[in-house]
């Protein structure tokens, strides 16, 4: 694989430096059987540093987990070489089973197989509660 | 409306409809006696609150309905490792409508999400405890003929009392409402409902840790208990546990028409001499709790 261009895949550009390898394995990237590659420390205008994950193949990536991880990532759809599509990841509304309540008097923590669902309770504050005992999640 | 989880989940034009049928049913008794003839209430209670249940079953009997259910885990299929989804489907069964109390919190939503009859949360640990809230809002509708314009003090554990932060929630969607926040130190209103209730709709709050301060101004004075399992050391809890007790001498600035209320139980926090003052109300609002109760279940079911 050709690290500068794809030509079918998926380019997530934009990652806070360091955090390339994170996103990895939260995306389960190591059990796909095409390349991928996660470049670290690159230089970015913007970010000063960033990191950079290029998958050589078309895949669904779960963008709510990105989004909550980092709402400054952007996805690039590439396909014959072009850049096709290019979207910014957000804050999603709700994140199942990423984070997980720990309110020891939360039902999550005694009723089989439920979700832990989470809920943006405040957008600027990046801030979510459980949907079931309304704790709010520390980073 | 098809569940009560959280007081949220009612518009003001909800609880103002539920306050109506409950007044009509205050004067008009008969005319309820078999609205909910062949129905059935069932109360599951994972833990044990005797007062609650027993309200929720004299409704639907004063309704003209049937109640069925059991009043502690260690008699349900709980005890035995069941899921509160597997036991809602169950009870769903054998019943029209659940009245469920449980200790963890967020149970009753999951049994919402699972029931395919109508869930009314009676208490979910110190979560939510919607149908409180509602009876503490009939008996400030009953006894101020109001729901605006009021100043409340509430006094006593404003920290872990969650009748205290959905009754905020509650009165801070109405026109000119001022509270005063009565607590020792330890037991301050947490900083998330200043910010998130009383800041964010700009209503007006003082804060004291001396009951007599500002008793004067107060249209209704809200007094809570103080829990013991809430504490740590024995020692703090009985230091604050008499840190407040309400009695006739404090009383004597107050307004003719102050309404006092206590959620219930009480321990001490209210001398017994002011039970035969005008303006203890919180015998009343036990009353007051049946027929709010007879108007959601009456909601809940659609029975006009
Ligand atoms: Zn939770």
């Amino acid at each position: 694989m050709n690290i500068d261009s794809i030509r079918n895949g998926i380019v997530i550009d934009h990652i806070k430096a360091k955090k390339g390898l994170e996103i990895y394995d939260i995306l389960n990237l190591g059990k796909l059987d095409c390349s991928v590659a996660v470049i670290t420390n690159a230089r970015s205008k913007k970010l000063g540093k960033k990191d950079i994950i290029k998958i050589d193949k078309n895949i669904d990536i779960n963008l709510d987990i990105l989004g909550y991880l980092d709402p400054n990532i952007t996805i690039n759809i590439i396909k014959d070489n072009n850049i096709i599509k290019k979207y910014h990841v957000e804050l999603p509304g709700e994140i199942v089973d990423i984070i997980k309540c720990k309110n020891p008097r939360c039902i999550t923590s005694i009723e089989q197989e439920l979700k832990h669902v989470f809920v943006l309770t405040d957008k600027d504050k990046k801030q979510y509660r459980c949907k079931y005992c309304e704790t709010l999640h520390e980073n | 409306m098809k569940n009560l989880i959280d007081i949220k989940d009612l518009s003001v034009e909800e609880i103002d409809e539920l306050i109506k049928v409950a007044k009509d049913i205050m004067q008009n008794p008969e005319k309820y006696s078999e609205k909910c003839k062949y129905k059935k209430l069932a109360t599951l209670f994972f833990e044990p609150s005797t007062r609650t249940r027993l309200s929720f079953e004299a409704a639907m009997m004063e309704l003209g309905g049937n109640v069925l259910g059991f009043s502690e885990a260690s008699s349900s299929s709980t005890a035995k490792g069941e899921s509160v989804s597997d036991t809602i489907r169950v009870v769903g069964c054998y019943s029209d409508i659940i009245a469920m109390r449980h200790p963890k919190e967020g149970a009753p939503l999951v049994a919402s999400m699972k029931s395919t009859v109508p869930i009314i949360n009676a208490g979910d640990g110190g979560h939510n405890h919607p149908t409180q809230t509602l009876t503490d809002l009939l008996t400030i509708a009953c006894e101020k003929n109001r729901l605006d314009n009021l100043t409340l003090g509430l006094c006593g554990d404003l920290k872990f009392g969650r009748t205290v932060h959905s009754l905020i929630t509650a009165m801070s969607r109405y026109k000119n409402i001022k509270f005063v926040l009565i607590s020792p130190e330890e037991l301050k209103i947490p900083e998330y409902v200043k910010e998130e209730i009383l800041d964010k709709n700009h209503i007006e709050y003082k804060e004291t840790d001396d009951i007599e301060k500002y008793i004067n101004e107060l249209d209704i004075l809200y007094m809570t208990r103080v829990q013991k399992e809430r504490f740590f050391n024995e020692e703090d809890y009985l230091r604050l546990k008499d840190y407040y007790i309400l009695n006739k001498s404090k009383l004597e600035n107050a307004k003719k028409d102050l309404t006092i209320l206590h959620p219930l139980p009480r321990v001490n926090e209210i001398s017994t001499e002011v039970d035969d003052d005008e303006r203890a109300c919180y015998f009343k609002q036990v009353m007051y709790g049946k027929y709010i109760r007879m108007a959601l279940i009456l909601k809940l079911l659609n029975i006009k």
